[in-house]
């Protein structure tokens, strides 16, 4: 009888990470921060990166993502300057701050690099850094196992930031694909307002991996708008997770427009961690080619009175495929929760395919808790109505589309960024926004 | 030349022979009512005239100011002066009336060789159109007909009309749901819009709107066939004795285009 003998195969990718990990040096680091990679480190050995078999990835494989030896991007000397566009504005390329690039923050808000930060004054950071985001899955562990820069922002007690913080990610790989382990870390300091907007870009059609993860903490009564804007290259690969912790009374708004990226995996986690706490979810995820965009939510309601609104729109076209998995969480102490989500998809091609599952895990008695979800076509019918009027098959199916999206893109409040929204709806109608 | 001429007209919905050789002839400042009982194939021509997709012409043929109508596509009927007003009205959520009705008024008016009207303009337009309908100017700056009550939808179906000013316009059912306020409003909107330039025909089922717009000519459909014509006097006769003794009637035998 032959013995079968288990060998682990590393993947390119768990080589070239793993190699990463040994011969990087950073001395001045504080122990903690020091901690938090190794154990990251040693989780990611532990768990792997996740396969199809996993109830979390069962349409997503990420073997593509496996194959590729991915390195981290060389140090860069000072860029060129660019006129920075207007409000506050915080770029990164190929995951390491352009100083060059970016603006001055407003008086009272903190916006500059993490890496900046953990050198500087790293106790501000150490409160919340891998705090909020904790076992997550090998991607999330990945990243704080390589955890060196990204953006911090922190909106001081009771201010109020009128105009919108914006983070762009830029890729532009030199040497070959280039991985980028961004990390964000958003403080909302009790009764601050803000908005953030965090974009993902990249030059078209190169190889590149962007592997984000997001922390944010909402203190009581702290409203934020976070936008999320990924724009990437089609043929790079985007896995992000964002990890939120709602105090007393918070509000959070997330917008997720997800337009680019081969593969797409975004993972928005929001805890709702005391009374009162309010998140509403809007996502667009707009797929054509052999796009694989995958979306998953969890709303974990854990104290009374929260409400949570969820609403996520895939359009899909070509071969594309999409994934939509909400789940929502209703703690035994979460009493008068009030819960709603929607998930609607649109099909625009025979070939595309969209996964929704919803699902409710409700532990306490009294709550409001609704769910639906929807996969589709174009209406005939509108579209003949259009066309009645002498508007044109491929104009009318735009507006269509347009129409479609238009309850979540409505939502965005920064106009500039809605026009950008609609122009990748493909609105191709003279006279702009209908 | 007539505007329409429709000569042995056979189609199918959905596999099942709905009209069985309609012949009916149109020109420029008539109004025809076409009349006839659930089912005998009125709303099936109103849509095959637009161009609907899924109603197959087996048969026969329709000339438009001399073209082959069944040729062009929808949009291109629209274009060259068709305009439909639908039974049952679609709701667009997120796009408004006016973005709507601009874009295709301004796609019609590239197709005839016009420069595209400029919002300033086209408001001024908007204006005067729906005071013309008697439609209320916030009910058109919201999403198309979404949440509009019936006689909303019916009002804002002439308003387009008024807008597009169509060559020949097809109402397919407009009366239907209205109650007898709204379909004055309607009817009298409809009348402003009659004009020596514009040929209309009328489906219904009542003889009810036909007290409102007066027809020049009115034809009775029966299992998709034209089976009598006449005058207004006509509608009348149908009120009193209904249907059921027009359904044993031979169809009209084809009349030669004027």
């Amino acid at each position: 009888m032959e013995a079968v003998v288990e060998e682990t195969v590393r993947s390119a990718l768990e080589r070239s990470l793993a190699d990463t990990f040994r011969e990087r040096r950073s001395p001045r680091d504080p122990e903690w921060l020091v901690e938090i990679r190794r154990d990251a480190m040693e989780r990611l050995t532990e768990i792997g990166f996740p396969t199809m078999r996993q109830e979390e990835w069962k349409y997503t494989n990420v073997a593509p993502i496996l194959k590729t030896a991915f390195v981290s991007a060389p140090e860069e000397g000072p860029r060129r300057v660019e006129e920075p566009r207007e409000g506050t504005q915080l770029v990164f390329i190929n995951g390491r701050h352009a100083p060059d690039l970016s603006s001055t923050p407003r008086d009272g808000v903190q916006v500059g690099s993490l890496r900046h930060l953990l050198t500087a004054e790293p106790e501000l950071a150490r409160p919340h850094l891998a705090r909020i985001a904790r076992d997550g899955n090998a991607f999330a562990a990945a990243n704080a196992a390589f955890l060196e820069d990204g953006a911090f922002v922190r909106i001081p007690k009771g201010a109020a930031v009128p105009e919108p913080i914006h983070l762009v990610f830029l890729s532009e790989p030199v040497f070959g694909p280039t991985m980028s382990h961004i990390r964000n870390l958003i403080v909302s300091e009790p009764g601050s307002q803000a908005s953030v907007v965090e974009t993902y870009i990249g030059t078209a059609g190169e190889l590149y991996f962007t592997n984000a993860v997001t922390e944010v903490a909402l203190g009581d009564g702290a409203i934020l708008d976070h936008y999320k804007l990924e724009r990437e290259s089609t043929s790079a690969y985007h896995v992000a997770t964002m990890e939120v912790l709602q105090e007393r009374d918070s509000r959070l708004t997330s917008h997720s427009m997800t337009f680019g990226g081969a593969l797409v995996r975004n993972d928005l986690n929001v805890r709702l961690a005391a009374e009162g706490a309010d998140c509403t979810l809007n996502g667009l995820f707009v797929g054509s080619g052999n796009q694989h965009l995958d979306n998953h939510t969890l709303i974990d309601h854990a104290k009374p009175h929260g409400t949570s609104r969820e609403l996520y729109k895939g359009i899909m076209d070509g071969k594309s495929r999409g994934v939509f998995h909400g789940k929502i969480i209703v703690r035994p102490d979460a009493q008068k929760t009030d819960a709603m989500q929607t998930n609607k998809n649109l099909l625009l091609s025979r070939e595309a395919l969209v996964n929704s599952t919803p699902a409710l895990e409700i532990f306490a008695d009294d709550v409001k808790c609704r769910h639906g979800s929807t996969i589709g076509q174009l209406d005939a019918g509108a579209l003949f109505y259009l066309r009645s009027r002498g508007i044109g098959e491929r104009e009318a199916r735009d507006l269509l589309v347009y129409a479609f999206a238009s309850d979540v893109s409505s939502r965005i409040r920064i106009a500039p960024l809605r026009a950008l929204v609609e122009e990748h709806l493909g609105l191709r109608l003279p006279g702009g926004g209908a | 030349m007539a505007l329409l001429e429709i000569e042995n007209l056979h189609a199918n919905v959905a596999g099942n022979e709905i009209l069985r050789g309609v012949d009916l002839t149109v020109d420029s400042g008539e109004v025809h009512a076409i009349m006839g009982p659930n089912g005998s194939g009125k709303s099936t021509l109103a849509h095959v005239l637009a161009g609907r997709p899924g109603y197959e012409v087996t048969q026969g043929r329709v000339l438009y100011k001399g073209q082959d109508l069944l040729a062009m596509a929808p949009e291109i009927r629209a274009r060259e002066g068709i305009f439909l007003a639908f039974q049952y009205p679609v709701e667009i959520p997120g796009v408004s009336n006016v973005y709507f009705l601009k874009n295709a008024l301004n796609a019609i008016r590239k197709h005839r060789g016009l420069s595209e009207l400029d919002a300033f303009d086209f408001l001024s337009l908007v204006k005067e159109k729906a005071k013309l309908v008697e439609i209320d100017e916030e009910l058109v700056k919201r999403p198309v007909n979404e949440g509009f009550s019936g006689g909303e939808k019916k009002r804002n179906e002439i308003f387009q009309m008024a807008i597009l000013d169509p060559t020949l316009a097809v109402l397919d059912e407009t009366d239907s749901g209205l109650d007898i306020d709204a379909l004055r409003i309607v009817a009298s909107g409809v009348n402003s819009l009659r004009s020596p330039d514009r040929a209309m025909i009328v489906v219904t089922h009542y003889q009810r709107l036909l007290n409102y717009i007066i027809p020049d000519f009115l034809h009775v459909l029966v299992e998709g066939r034209i089976v009598r014509e006449g005058g207004k006097e006509l509608a009348l006769e149908l009120e009193e004795k209904g249907y059921a003794w027009l359904e044993k009637e031979p169809p009209l035998p084809a009349v030669p285009a004027r």
